[in-house]
């Protein structure tokens, strides 16, 4: 049956799909800075000024209908008392508007049942204020995930303001914690104060709960007190709740995206529909970098249904009545690209170089402790190793698209984005109008993983429309989304130990290539007292991008093999050999406690089976797991993974085991399958069929089991994927005594089954 | 509806779309994904592939499972199309596949779960009571990228009960 809550949460659903079509009206606007005052509208709008230059009079316009009230900059109460959240980040499936509105209800004691959502248009106030914040006032750290996620719009200028981004794990942990509680808290004993003044008692007689306000068995809505909340100066430092005082926080709450996404309606950005659209598709430079030198599509025009095809400079456009006619167009332009030294780049030529760069090439120092080359001078004996890791492909289930209109010096953009803010920069810069002119209505994303956060498929689909001069809704084939994705790097690590008469590490030092973010994915939290990681610049004209947990992806495999190596090396257990170790980090040794212990961590398993563990810290979570395997059919199939995790808390806890469920397949499929190789500098794979996914029938069964700590809230998106390689390579070399140093699993060769 | 314009191949197939009968005039060798998802404006059908090999597009004709994306509309001449928006009862009250997902909370970027429901009702009408064998081979053709695999498993298993 479906609950209540259930049907609360389709309620919410259906309004935040709404939200997609509708149109944000700018209205004129009244003097920018003020804290409250009247909207041109004649609506009464209460801002909180918990930022400097704060614009909120703006913001009203932008998401108040009526005699609604934005109370801060992310909430507005309606004169039914509707609380509403205003999120300013993207769903695609990690419940971030279900926690990061729990978060808001939580401290303005919202009626969560009664609450609605909406995701923020791309306005520059919405950007993620804590990280602007941070950033402007140079006070602590930028989550680096995000800066090359933003330079990755060739838009050095986006860094200060366009920071609306979904990635690194951060929803949760900075707008979550800085922005959504902060202004609940702020709102909260804004109309606390209101009350006390309207009905004369007391601040310290009242309480709020479930939108209303309580002075003994007197009650009123939050709705009432808005106006005279208008008047009030909000408290900047609000005080926020204890975890012990959490009513809806650490609650399995049901996901409000959830109804919309089993009954066909929810709307991702491939469903936009816009009067009188036409469909495109595109075939770009195969090598990256390239561009048309000859076009001939005189076949191509004459197939049914296409209205035009263009040379786009480094892609090929065509636009038809239907996509399916647009594709089988393409199919019948001839193309030849310009050729540059890029066409001899294959996989051999692209290790070469990196080898040539962690041999001779300037390396930077990017952690440094003790004196790593005395220590290994006077160490018992060196261990030595080199990984490899492949390029990887998101392989979002939606395929890239975007649905443009350009006219009258406009541009209306629908698409699932992690990203509209720099969206909005880009198209504005490419069609060289005012970002103000940019519109980008979001959607539901089917599948970001960082993919999304680079608008190069919006861009692509605004200089389509320009051209042709109607809506086009561009639609990349799933061979194009394969090919022109920007990649999780390949990667080759050299690493080097010095030993004690034990066998345990004293030194120990990584040399790599490349570096994203974030930066302490090489770093070690182990306690060896001398480190150096260096990296080495080793570009090629492949296209890079982040991918789910970005630089942990490769520095989680060659960490947690290199130790388990080690372990193997001092002949000891490498359960053991972690947890001596990890002496002084509880938070670590508790997890891989809980971990081992799930998994029965040494028990006896039937011929051809095996165990494997590891441990990452990756957004300021912990992760580790133990995988069981079993090679009696030749390759690895994982039978099981128990994952144990600490997040400091878990906002919604069957929400954060859905996570690490999903970065553990994700991982897991990179792990055994994912390779994306380079021949005549092009992309060799193109579909399913050569880029496998894991799929039901060699899915392993998954336990999840969360470690509340007092840490602060870390990521949840990211953190289950780092761990998965290593310990199904480590489970892989306990069962065959087969080290496996360079990945995926699937180019190795076990022998038959047993 | 609208149609394709100046299709030289575009002919009328009639057919029957979540009980409902449809003229589409339109080139007969267009997949069904886009003659659902295009003419008739019905989007919860997904394209993931265009190739048959993730699923997402699974759609039901006369009650079988096919790949939309690889069955040309003239192979529905005549038929009975399912999508997923033709799943819930006329009520509204939601199949028991569709309720198992909402309370095992399966979906997460939700893209191919059309497609997985829609294999996952074809599977219980062929076997009321399957075992995790039986769930591998007829799920393994919908591939779920945010790995939703217990998931949908355990959804199945309480589909099957409740149905
Ligand atoms: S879109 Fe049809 S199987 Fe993938
Ligand atoms: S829920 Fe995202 S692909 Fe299955």
């Amino acid at each position: 049956m479906v609950t209540r809550a259930e049907k609360k949460a389709a309620k919410k659903a259906r309004r935040a799909n709404e939200s997609f079509g509708r149109k944000w009206t700018r209205r004129s606007f009244i003097g920018a800075g003020a804290v409250a005052g009247l909207a041109a509208s004649g609506a009464l709008v209460v801002g909180i000024a918990i930022r400097p230059g704060d614009r909120t009079d703006e913001l009203a316009d932008l998401v108040t209908e009526g005699a609604e009230q934005l109370v801060t900059t992310w909430v507005k109460i309606a004169p039914d008392n509707t609380v509403t959240a205003i999120i300013p980040h993207g769903e695609m499936g990690q419940g971030i508007h279900t926690a990061l509105s729990a978060m808001l209800a939580e401290e303005m004691e919202a009626d969560w049942d009664a609450m609605e959502i909406m995701e923020a248009p791309a306005e520059k106030e919405f950007a993620n204020f804590e990280l602007g914040r941070e950033f402007f006032f140079g006070q602590s750290n930028i989550p680096n995930a995000l800066f090359d996620t933003v330079n990755g719009l060739m838009l050095t200028a986006a860094k200060s303001m366009d920071l609306q981004i979904t990635g690194g794990s951060t929803s949760v942990r900075f707008t979550g914690v800085g922005a959504m509680m902060t202004a609940g808290a702020a709102a909260r004993e804004l109309l606390l104060e209101a009350a006390s003044k309207q009905w004369d008692v007391p601040i310290s007689e009242l309480r709020a709960e479930k939108s209303y306000i309580y002075h003994g068995a007197r009650k009123a809505p939050f709705a009432e007190f808005a106006e005279v909340a208008a008047t009030l100066k909000p408290n900047l430092r609000p005080e926020l709740k204890k975890r012990s005082e959490y009513k809806l926080l650490g609650q399995s709450l049901p996901r409000v995206d959830i109804p919309s996404k089993v009954d066909g309606t929810a709307i991702f950005g491939i469903d936009a529909q816009v009067e009188g659209m036409k469909y495109g598709t595109v075939m770009a430079a195969p090598v990256h970098g390239q561009s048309v030198a000859k076009l001939n599509t005189s076949d191509a025009k004459s197939m049914p249904g296409v209205v035009d095809i263009f040379n786009m400079g480094d892609y090929v456009a065509v636009v038809a009545d239907g996509y399916w006619q647009a594709k089988q167009a393409l199919d019948y332009v001839e193309v030849e690209w310009t050729s540059a030294e890029t066409d001899n780049v294959n996989e051999e030529t692209i290790f070469a170089q990196y080898a040539k760069a962690i041999e001779t090439g300037k390396k930077t120092v990017l952690h440094k402790s003790g004196n790593v080359g005395k220590a290994m001078e006077s160490a018992a004996s060196l261990f030595e190793a080199e990984y490899r890791v492949p390029y990887l492909a998101h392989a979002c289930m939606e395929p890239m698209n975007a649905t443009a209109w350009v006219r009258d010096g406009k541009c209306d953009i629908w698409a699932g984005t992690q990203n509209p803010l720099g969206t909005r920069m880009v198209t504005a810069k490419t069609l060289e109008i005012d970002p103000e002119n940019v519109t980008v209505h979001t959607a539901f994303m089917g599948g970001g993983f960082g993919r999304r956060a680079t608008p190069d498929y919006t861009n692509q689909a605004a200089q389509v429309a320009a051209k042709a001069g109607v809506p086009v809704k561009l639609i990349w084939s799933r061979e194009e989304t394969t090919q022109q994705d920007h990649y999780r790097p390949s990667v080759l690590g050299r690493f080097r130990a010095g030993l004690d008469a034990e066998g345990l590490p004293t030194s120990w030092e990584s040399t790599f290539v490349h570096k994203m973010d974030p930066p302490e994915a090489s770093a070690i939290f182990y306690d060896i007292p001398n480190v150096k990681a260096q990296y080495a610049e080793s570009p090629t004209h492949v296209r890079l991008g982040p991918w789910r947990s970005v630089d942990h992806t490769q520095h989680g495999y060659f960490t947690e093999s290199f130790i388990d190596e080690l372990a193997v090396n001092a002949d000891m257990d490498g359960y053991e050999f972690r947890r001596k170790l990890l002496k002084s980090k509880p938070r670590h040794l508790k997890v891989l406690d809980t971990a081992a212990k799930m998994a029965g961590w040494g028990k006896n398993l039937p011929a051809g089976q095996a165990q494997g563990i590891s441990i990452t810290e990756s957004f300021m979570t912990i992760v580790a797991e133990v995988v069981t395997v079993d090679m009696s059919g030749g390759g690895p199939r994982v039978l099981h993974v128990a994952c144990a995790a600490d997040a400091g808390m878990a906002i919604n806890p069957d929400g954060f085991k859905a996570q690490m469920e999903s970065g553990i397949i994700y991982g897991l499929t990179a792990a055994l399958y994912g390779e994306i190789t380079i021949a005549d500098g092009a992309v060799e794979q193109s579909n399913f069929h050569d880029y496998s996914m894991v799929r039901m029938d060699d899915a392993p069964k998954i336990d999840v089991e969360i470690i509340s700590s007092d840490a602060s809230i870390g990521g949840a998106g990211e953190p289950g994927t780092p761990p998965i390689a290593p310990a199904v390579a480590n489970a892989v070399f306990k069962a065959t005594g087969k080290r496996i140093r360079q990945l995926p699993l699937s180019r190795h060769d076990f022998g038959a089954a047993t | 509806m609208r149609s394709y314009a100046t299709a030289e191949e575009a002919t009328v197939v009639q057919l029957t779309v979540n009980g409902k009968a449809q003229n589409i005039e339109i080139d007969p060798e267009t997949p069904v994904l886009w003659a659902v998802r295009e003419q008739l404006g019905l989007n919860g059908t997904k394209f993931g592939c265009g190739a048959s090999l993730c699923g997402a597009c699974t759609v039901h004709i006369d009650g079988e499972p096919v790949r939309s994306c690889v069955t040309p509309l003239s192979e529905a001449e005549g038929k009975e199309v399912t999508t997923i928006e033709g799943l819930a009862a006329p009520d509204g009250t939601l199949h028991a596949v569709q309720q198992a997902w909402i309370k095992h909370q399966v979906p997460q970027c939700g893209y191919c779960q059309s497609g997985q429901i829609m294999s996952a009702v074809a599977l219980l009408q062929e076997n009321s009571d399957p075992s995790d064998a039986d769930i591998d081979a007829a799920m393994a053709g919908n591939v779920c990228r945010c790995g939703m695999y217990t998931r949908i498993k355990a959804a199945i298993k309480t589909a099957a009960k409740e149905a």
